[in-house]
């Protein structure tokens, strides 16, 4: 008997029995739509907080200006104006694991251009901060080290800014104004989304750092040199908790700390956030996995319960092949084929539902899905095996039968 | 029965074949040391009541069972000793079974159960069909082909299974009470059907408690008690 043969004999097997083959079927339909439409939600997620994560910039270290206490009350982040543009460079030349240090201005201000108008944060950066936060052009050009060295008047604008003022026109060579002063767009970034909070971070604005201070009023009132914060860039392969080690220490004995005196500055590792998100989406894994056993387990029973009762009432049928000279391979071979037959049918009408059910999610619920075909190969793989393993028994049922006994059989 | 000579090789030998069964504390003698010897061609009926031993008696000849003891060689082949593989390609291509119940598988075709011992004879599918016509056409029901067997009679349902176990061109054609389902003038078809195909030259061996189905053989071997008690050899009634 050739596996053709084996294959007509267990799809028309299966079709004598419409609804029953269905029903069996369908332990295996729900396992398989479960794992594919699990892991498109799980992966979507996963992939959109990856690449929440890999906005932020990789092997990133934030350091900010901290509070100052004053009679023992702490005033909030950014009181002290301890941090300054010296810091930054020291850190750069005095860690060796760093590779890029960018120290920054922030300000919230109202930004306007030709009757509209928009509140926005400003940056005033340096070059470096574009690289350290990966952030890239998509549109004319980022701030070079000359404006930063001149003070230039140019602004480079966040997409969700270009939207608001310009409508999404092209916005390049026009003018913007922040408090009087007048800045010429010179780049647009590309676009970054939702940070993990939720925050849209294309809602911004760089100049450079030079311009920021010496233009929006009260900016440098006490210390030309201050800055809110800085990123620290660290090498890959950096050991990130020693570098911030080294940073901590080398910055309280630039601020003049004493030991046990607070920092007057913090600092946010970046990787912490990461880690976080791997473990909780490695639990997700697991969870989805022992889901995705147990409905193929109960699928796989399901099937076993059918087949035995399938060879039961064939009972006679298996005789007269056995009679006309079936070895009990090809019996084997036969109900084997039937119960694979019944799973991988399952399985393919349960990628359908999978991927059916993954793009509603997206549609409806608006999560993002991500349709992968290692969770397709997986779990039509394993629903096979399924097949095969809870096929045998019955099979070998079958193929020990005694004809006689088995022709005789009512 | 024009034997040549020197003796040739007869088709089924059976020497001192015993088939014993453990029921319970006792053991039962289904098939007690029995000795005979069928030539090609002959048609001959088996006969007894039951418990006589007739039907162990098919089973083994059929390849189905193996004896305790004793020898059977068919057509000089020595088949006690086989391998189950061995005696599955035995049954496939030496003996044709045709059983009372017609045992035909109801939700294919005539053609398509016709087709079936080919598919364990790794027949090509395209002659698998042309053959199955030729069986089918050969007991009368070429025009049925495409007929499951529940649009057809009990007789052409017989001469169905007959076409199946003729389909490989068996050495020997085995029946198991052919005609016990059917009534007397389906029977008396059936009966004079197999008288055809011995007239062509496929021994039959036909396992009966009928007499009056007996009749139409050459031969009869009267079975009781597990033990062959007369081989009587006659003139067959001719039915059709």
């Amino acid at each position: 008997m050739t596996a053709w043969d084996a294959l007509r004999a267990a799809l028309e097997s299966l079709r004598a029995n419409p609804l029953r083959s269905a029903l069996t079927m369908l332990g295996i339909v729900i396992g398989v739509a479960a794992v594919i439409a699990m892991v498109a939600v799980g992966a979507g997620a996963r992939d959109q907080v990856l690449r929440q994560i890999a906005s932020l910039g990789t092997n990133l270290i934030l350091v900010g200006q901290g509070s100052i206490v004053r009679g023992g009350v702490k005033l909030g982040a950014g009181t002290a104006s301890s941090l300054t543009e010296d810091d930054a460079l020291a850190v750069l030349s005095e860690t060796p694991s760093v590779v890029v240090t960018a120290p920054s201005v922030r300000w919230g201000l109202q930004i306007v251009a030709g009757n509209q108008n928009w509140g926005t944060i400003l940056f005033g950066i340096t070059p470096d901060y574009m690289d350290a936060r990966e952030w890239t052009v998509a549109l004319g050009r980022g701030l070079s080290d000359e404006d930063v060295a001149q003070a230039t008047k140019v602004v480079v604008l966040g997409q969700t800014v270009v939207r608001n003022l310009f409508g999404g026109g092209d916005p390049i060579g026009e003018q913007v104004r922040v408090f009087s002063t007048p800045l010429t767009v010179v780049g647009v970034l590309a676009e970054k989304g939702q940070n993990t909070q939720g925050q849209d971070q294309d809602d911004v604005i760089f100049v450079p750092l030079s311009t920021a201070k010496r233009n929006i009023p009260g900016m440098a009132k006490s210390n030309p040199r201050f800055i809110h914060s800085m990123a620290v860039k660290m090498r890959d392969g950096a050991d990130m908790a020693d570098a911030q080690a080294q940073i901590r220490d080398l910055l309280r004995q630039r601020h003049r700390l004493i030991p046990g005196q607070d920092d007057d500055f913090w600092m946010r590792d970046l990787s912490e956030v990461s880690a976080t998100r791997d473990e909780s989406s490695r639990a997700l894994s697991f969870l989805l996995a022992a889901v995705a056993a147990v409905s193929l387990l109960v699928g796989g029973i399901g099937i076993m319960n059918i087949m035995l009762v399938s060879v039961t009432e064939r009972t006679r049928e298996i005789g007269l092949r056995l009679a006309i000279g079936a070895r009990r391979r090809d019996i084997l071979v036969q109900f084997l084929i039937e119960s694979i037959t019944l799973s991988l049918i399952g399985a393919a009408v349960g990628v359908a539902l999978g991927i059916g059910t993954a793009v509603a999610v997206a549609a409806l619920a608006g999560w993002p899905t991500l349709i992968r075909i290692d969770s397709i190969v997986l779990a039509v793989a394993v629903s096979g095996l399924v097949g095969v393993f809870f096929g045998l028994y019955p099979a070998r049922r079958a193929a020990g039968l005694n004809p006689i006994e088995a022709l005789r059989h009512e | 029965m024009a034997s040549d000579s020197p003796a040739p090789e007869p088709l089924i030998a059976v020497e001192h074949l015993t088939r014993r069964y453990r029921m319970g504390p006792q053991t039962v003698h289904a098939l007690d040391d029995v000795t005979v010897t069928i030539r090609r061609g002959e048609f001959v009926a088996v006969m007894g009541p039951s418990g006589s031993g007739k039907s162990t008696l098919m089973n083994l000849l059929g390849c189905l069972d193996r004896p305790d003891s004793g020898q059977y060689r068919l057509d000089g082949q020595e088949v006690a000793g086989l391998s189950s593989d061995a005696l599955a390609a035995v049954r496939n291509r030496s003996i044709g079974f045709v059983f009372q119940s017609f045992n035909l598988l109801p939700r294919q075709t005539a053609l398509d159960n016709v087709m079936l011992p080919m598919v364990y004879a790794g027949v090509s599918r395209a002659q698998r069909v042309e053959r199955a016509l030729a069986a089918l056409d050969s007991v009368g029901l070429w025009e049925r082909a495409r007929h499951r067997p529940t649009q057809l009679s009990g007789g052409q349902q017989q001469r169905v299974a007959i076409a199946r176990a003729l389909v490989n061109d068996p050495l020997l054609l085995l029946a198991d009470e052919p005609t016990g389902a059917l009534d007397t003038a389906t029977s008396l078809e059936i009966i004079g059907l197999f008288q055809r195909l011995n007239r062509r030259g496929i021994t039959i061996v036909l396992v009966t408690h009928e007499p009056e189905v007996a009749r139409f053989a050459a031969r009869v071997l009267q079975f009781r008690d597990g033990r062959l008690i007369d081989d009587l050899r006659q003139e067959p009634e001719v039915a059709a």
